[in-house]
């Protein structure tokens, strides 16, 4: 046990940039790192990202394994599987911190079982218990309505981060860090599934996990018609539109818009969800929005233990008395 | 085709938030006042392997890890169309995490003997955790797909589209191979009539420990890796402010001064 040291973040890229996902792992991955007093390394995984590793040493990386192959361009589960399972036995981290992402969620429990260890998936806390030194690793389960502290006794101890929880270290220029590069020793053979295609769904205009105001629809607002409305005020705020799931299901809405727990996390100054009950699943998407304003016809509707700002009655008749104030608001 | 399509009996998900209760001597839960449920990413890798069946014929077994797994709902895939119901219930395969309850689903896979495409829920609406699906494939040692939304089946392949934060992917696996199920796949199918009275007739088979060639100290509480050192509700202060008025008209207007005031926009 005494073999596996430091903390070692899985960072994310994007073409030759780090995600911010990626800086906020670092930044986790830093303060456990200084309560261990032991080092923060990161692992970039890709193709031709030279131009990552001095990033990640920006972003508090003391040294940098990089995996660089025309194989890994994209994230293939195998793939990616072998090359981390060959990079973590050799640098024999305690802590391996990745995102809770569309890579995260598959790569993190194959490579943690592969490693004969334990994953825990979407924390929004992690810290050093003073007394063992193992990492308590906090995550939402019951859908967000309860939260559990897990520890492991096995090695490297494995976690995937929520989203927007854990905060970025400052990018500092002057950092010095190393960057080791490691063959990824991969054959064609090796991956059995493969990604023959990739579509992409945006929708247009910003997008809800960049928006500053986000104003979300549920269930209660009954069709594509109604969502119309919700575009309205959104366009009137610079901001986006989002939906609960049942909108999503219904194809109302497309599912890239979703809020929540297997949607998307966001944390927008505004968020305002009109006929949406705060199901705790949808609640975990977007309770770390600065102000939420509820519109429910409901007034014991769960949105309203959450929000700051509320009117409890029919968005059909609210909503276009509230878009017009608000359009006089803006004009004058 | 033979397809292993694996849920599990949970507190029900759907149920108020005010009903959630938290046993904190043992650390559990419960929805106070509401019977347990199908795990409901369950109920979606169920949809998805009838919708296999109905294009490609074969047969969907159901298997499910648990104890005082209620026939209601664990009969409920039944009802709506699968074939045969496996039950591993025993005190010791419970308080599992994913790696105990994995290995043991494994196991009865193994004993199974046949299949092309193990079926798991992208996450379970407990755990929230998404692993079951991918440690399952790791003991096997067959590949795995996970966020399914769309399975097609052709020559001794798989062909998903995987679900992704922008849209999805498209993914070709070959057989057999582990595919985790999400809501995108398509409303589960209600249980018809017919199909009620079908479930009634199907005796599910109950293997315990040993009927799997399993070690006790390998499974549910006894296997785990994950310790649980504490359960908890997190507290949200609720002091919503209520905006006043007679008419629509009103309420609205107060809640734009109410928000510009907080210079919320
Ligand atoms: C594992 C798991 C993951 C999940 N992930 C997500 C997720 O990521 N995101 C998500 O959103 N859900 C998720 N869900 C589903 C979640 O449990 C709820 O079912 C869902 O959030 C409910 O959506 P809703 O609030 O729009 O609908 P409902 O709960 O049906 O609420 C509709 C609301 O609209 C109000 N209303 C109706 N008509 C009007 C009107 N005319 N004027 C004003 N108000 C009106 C009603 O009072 C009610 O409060 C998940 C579930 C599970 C089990
Ligand atoms: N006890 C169990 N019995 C059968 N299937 C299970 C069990 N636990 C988890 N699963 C399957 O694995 C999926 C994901 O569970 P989890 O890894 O706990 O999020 C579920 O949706 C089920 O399909």
């Amino acid at each position: 046990m005494a073999d596996y040291r430091g903390i070692a973040v899985f960072c994310e890229i994007k073409g030759d940039k780090l995600l911010p996902i990626a800086a906020e792992g670092l930044g986790a991955g830093r303060r456990l790192a200084d309560a261990l007093g032991q080092d923060l390394s990161a692992i970039v995984v890709g193709s031709n990202i030279a131009g990552v590793a001095p990033q990640a040493i920006m972003y508090g990386a003391s040294k940098v394994y990089a995996v660089d192959d025309p194989l890994l361009k994209y994230y293939q589960a195998d793939a990616y599987v072998n090359v981390m399972e060959k990079v973590v036995k050799q640098i024999m981290p305690a802590v391996i911190i990745m995102g809770q992402t569309d890579i995260g969620r598959d790569l993190a429990p194959r490579l943690a079982f592969r490693l004969g260890t334990a994953v825990t998936m979407d924390c929004v806390d992690l810290a050093i218990d003073p007394e063992s030194k193992r990492l308590l690793q906090t995550k939402p389960v019951y859908g967000g309505n309860a939260h559990a502290v897990f520890t492991t006794d096995t090695n490297p101890q494995m976690v995937t981060i929520r989203t927007k929880a854990m905060v970025a270290t400052v990018p500092d220029s002057l950092r010095k860090g190393e960057v080791v590069n490691i063959p990824a020793g991969l054959q064609a053979a090796d991956i059995r599934t493969k990604v023959i295609n990739r579509v992409l769904e945006e929708v247009a205009g910003i997008k809800i996990e960049d928006a500053q105001v986000v104003v979300s629809g549920g269930r209660g607002i009954g069709g594509t018609e109604g969502f119309k409305q919700l575009e309205e005020l959104a366009k009137l705020l610079k901001g986006a539109v989002g939906a609960s799931r049942p909108p999503c299901d219904n194809g109302w809405m497309p599912d890239t818009v979703q809020v929540g727990l297997t949607g998307k996390i966001i944390a927008p100054e505004l968020y305002i969800a009109i006929a949406i009950s705060g199901s705790s699943q949808h609640m975990s998407g977007c309770s770390g929005s600065k102000t939420i304003v509820a519109i429910n016809k409901d007034k014991e509707a769960n949105i309203f233990r959450y929000a700051r700002f509320g009117v409890v009655g029919d968005w059909k008749k609210v909503l276009p008395a509230f878009t017009a104030k608000i359009k006089e608001m803006l004009a004058s | 085709m033979n397809i292993i399509v694996c849920v599990k009996q949970v507190i029900d998900p759907e149920a108020p938030p005010s009903s959630f209760k938290i046993d904190a001597a043992n650390n559990k839960a419960e929805m106070k006042g509401a019977p347990p449920v199908l795990d409901p990413y369950g109920e979606y890798a169920v949809e998805a392997s009838l919708k296999i069946k109905e294009a490609k014929g074969g047969k969907v077994t159901v298997l499910s890890l648990g104890s005082g797994l209620m026939r209601e709902v664990v009969k409920k895939p039944l009802a709506m169309g699968a074939d045969a119901l496996v039950l591993l219930e025993d005190e010791a395969f419970t308080a599992g995490d994913s790696w105990s309850t994995a290995g043991a689903l494994a196991a009865a896979v193994k004993k199974i003997g046949q299949y092309d495409l193990i079926l798991c829920g992208r996450e379970a609406s407990d755990t929230n955790a998404g692993q079951t699906g991918p440690a399952i494939a790791e003991v096997l040692g067959v590949p795995c797909v996970t966020l399914a939304r769309k399975i097609e089946i052709a020559d001794g392949k798989a062909k998903i589209e995987r679900v992704t934060s922008g849209g999805y992917d498209i993914v070709e696996v070959p057989l057999p191979a582990v595919v985790t199920v999400s809501n995108e796949i398509g409303e589960p199918r209600y249980p018809t009539i017919k199909g009620i009275m079908a479930a009634k007739k199907i005796e599910p088979v109950v293997w315990k420990p040993a009927d799997i060639g399993i070690d006790t100290s390998k499974i549910g509480a006894a296997g785990r890796r994950l310790k649980i050192s504490r359960l908890f509700q997190p507290i949200h202060e609720g002091k919503c402010e209520l905006a006043a008025g007679e008419t629509p008209e009103e309420l609205a207007a107060n809640l734009a001064l109410k928000l510009r005031e907080a210079k919320a926009f």
